[in-house]
């Protein structure tokens, strides 16, 4: 499917940018720091309601008309709520991690495009807040450093849960950060430009969805882990870990681990967008019409594919049940990596046969080949029988060397004095595991 | 080229001005303040917490483990994005050499992977 043959007029470029009166600059800076705080809002009040009509139920419906102000309410509540600081926090530390997990969020969204060159009071400005040469790394580097947000609050809150969760999350989130940033490279192959703008243009005639699925999937399931979402919401997983690494914090700093989280959904989805469904640029048959690509008619294509991908998260979360650790974890390095790498040299490989080969059909047969090659060799894995069978004597092995349960010593052994051991309230919490020695 | 990076500055300071100023301020002088001893104890289900000043948070070494493969990955990371910028002008070297480069960051992939660092339990 093509996004349109057409061409606008004057994509916006990297010289579109930073020649506007600084009004401008403050009025576009406030209209998405508000666009985002409503988006924040209304993503909330969806997933609530889209997960409650999945389980058969009607969700917030009281609060405004279906229920649309409930997380505006749900924000004041928390401001006016108390707030608490457990004694063993670190004060300066607990203070400052909601706000190093919200501002970078905040500003990530200020180089992705949300529409083309538009007039604004007689000034010609892109519908975008700016963009860098290096727009795509800017907004990795500023997901990563929201990570400290998440993993000071679990240090600094001084207790055992949030340092649990702290941990967990900073390790989630590199390790998907590396297979999400893998898995955009392609993209670059093909626009030969980090600039997000300049991603859009490149997308005019065919969006990268249909030339790169590997890596449209890729980043899909690294931008689910990367923003702690079900199925991948480890760090905070209620069931192990009471909340992660915001247990401690009360009123409106936990409202800002909220508000920042959400943020980076939607920008996740947003730079989905832009990467590869054509950013601001109108689907297929639409884009027929070419006004539909000019003026302010991209805003709602924009923010339909945004929120089709917010939905596709909360969907998510409604369907799929929790990882465990040890299996997210093998399925982010020993999964998600080597496919990133090696689809990511196929598609080198091709390009390299579309730009400078001279012979480019014996290239495909080259390459062809080997793939086939590679894939009947995973397929049919020779070494499979052979590992299979070690796995299980040492599975044997471990069984036989394993503590039964009467082989637990019950009652434990006295230690030496008495006042040394752990509080009660732990050994009868260890007990209630352990067989009992006479009733 | 540092025009482009004035908006980013506004961006900054705004949500730095909303976000700090709500957590230093709004919080402190809306919300009801009663201190209790309860209260200020680290949360852990109802049971005495586990004792924990600072400097004596001490978790699972794995972790330091997953750090250090990041910043391998991501080293090599940074390395193919310039490559997949330039890719146009490089021709069959830049390719070669990618090639090669991934090759090499793949021996010591497998190399964790075989020695089980990339196991978790």
């Amino acid at each position: 499917m093509l996004s349109g043959a057409y061409l606008a007029d004057d994509p916006p470029n990297l010289a579109s940018f930073g020649n506007e009166p600084f009004w401008l600059t403050l009025v576009k800076v406030v209209a998405v720091f508000i666009m985002l705080v409503v988006a924040v809002l209304l993503t909330v009040w969806a997933e609530r309601r889209v997960v409650a009509f999945m389980q058969q139920r009607l969700g917030p419906n009281r609060v405004g008309p279906f229920g649309l102000l409930q997380s505006l309410m749900d924000g004041i509540k928390l401001m006016l709520k108390e707030d608490l600081v457990p004694a063993a926090a670190d004060m300066p530390v607990y203070v400052l991690a909601p706000i190093i997990a919200a501002v970078p969020a905040l500003m990530a969204f200020s180089v992705i495009p949300f529409g083309p060159v538009v007039s604004i009071a007689g000034h010609k400005t892109p519908l975008q807040l700016t963009d860098l040469p290096i727009g795509i790394l800017f907004i990795l580097a500023m997901s990563s450093l929201g990570i400290y947000g998440v993993v000071l609050s679990g240090w600094s809150s001084g207790s055992t849960y949030p340092l649990l969760g702290g941990l967990r999350s900073a390790a989630q989130m590199i390790s998907y950060e590396v297979a999400m940033a893998i898995a955009i490279v392609p993209v670059f192959l093909y626009s030969a430009t980090l600039a997000t703008s300049g991603i859009v243009a490149s997308q005019t005639s065919h969006w990268y969805f249909w030339v790169l699925p590997v890596s449209f999937i890729l980043y899909g399931i690294a931008a689910v882990g990367e923003t702690n979402r079900a199925p991948f919401d480890l760090p905070e997983a209620e069931t192990e870990l009471v909340g992660g690494f915001h247990t401690e914090y009360s009123s409106i700093k936990f409202a800002f681990f909220f508000l920042a989280e959400y943020i980076n959904m939607v920008t996740v989805s947003a730079v989905a967008t832009t990467l590869f469904l054509g950013g601001w640029r109108a689907p297929w048959p639409i884009s027929l019409y070419s006004g539909f690509n000019e003026g302010w008619w991209p805003l709602l294509w924009f923010w339909g594919k945004v929120i089709i991908f917010l939905f596709v998260f909360i969907w998510l979360r409604g369907t799929m049940p929790r990882l465990r650790y040890d299996q997210f974890m093998r399925f982010g390095w020993k999964v998600m990596i080597p496919i990133g790498l090696l689809w990511l040299l196929g598609v080198a490989y091709v390009r390299t046969a579309q730009i400078h080969a001279s012979n480019p059909r014996a290239w495909y047969i080259v390459g062809g080949v080997v793939a086939a090659v590679l894939l009947i060799l995973f397929a049919v894995d020779p070494g499979h029988r052979k590992r299979q069978r070690a796995a299980e004597l040492e599975e044997q092995e471990r069984l036989a060397k394993a503590p039964t349960l009467d082989r637990i010593p019950w009652p434990p052994p006295e230690s030496g004095d008495g006042d040394s051991g752990p509080p009660t309230t732990r050994v009868i919490s260890a007990a209630g595991t352990a067989p009992r020695q006479e009733s | 080229m540092l025009s482009p990076y004035v908006p980013i500055v506004t961006m900054f300071c705004l949500a730095t001005l909303f976000v700090g100023a709500s957590v230093l301020f709004s919080s402190r002088h809306i919300g009801p303040r009663r201190f209790s001893r309860t209260k200020a104890e680290a949360y852990e289900c109802g049971i005495e917490p586990t004792p924990q000043g600072p400097g004596t948070h001490r978790f699972p070494v794995k972790f330091y483990l997953t750090a250090m493969l990041f910043i391998i990955f991501d080293i090599e990371t940074i390395f193919i994005y310039p490559w997949a910028v330039t890719f146009g002008f490089l021709g069959v070297f830049g390719l070669v050499e990618m090639v090669l480069f991934i090759a090499t960051v793949f021996i010591a992939y497998a190399y964790v992977w075989r020695r089980g660092g990339l196991e978790w339990d």
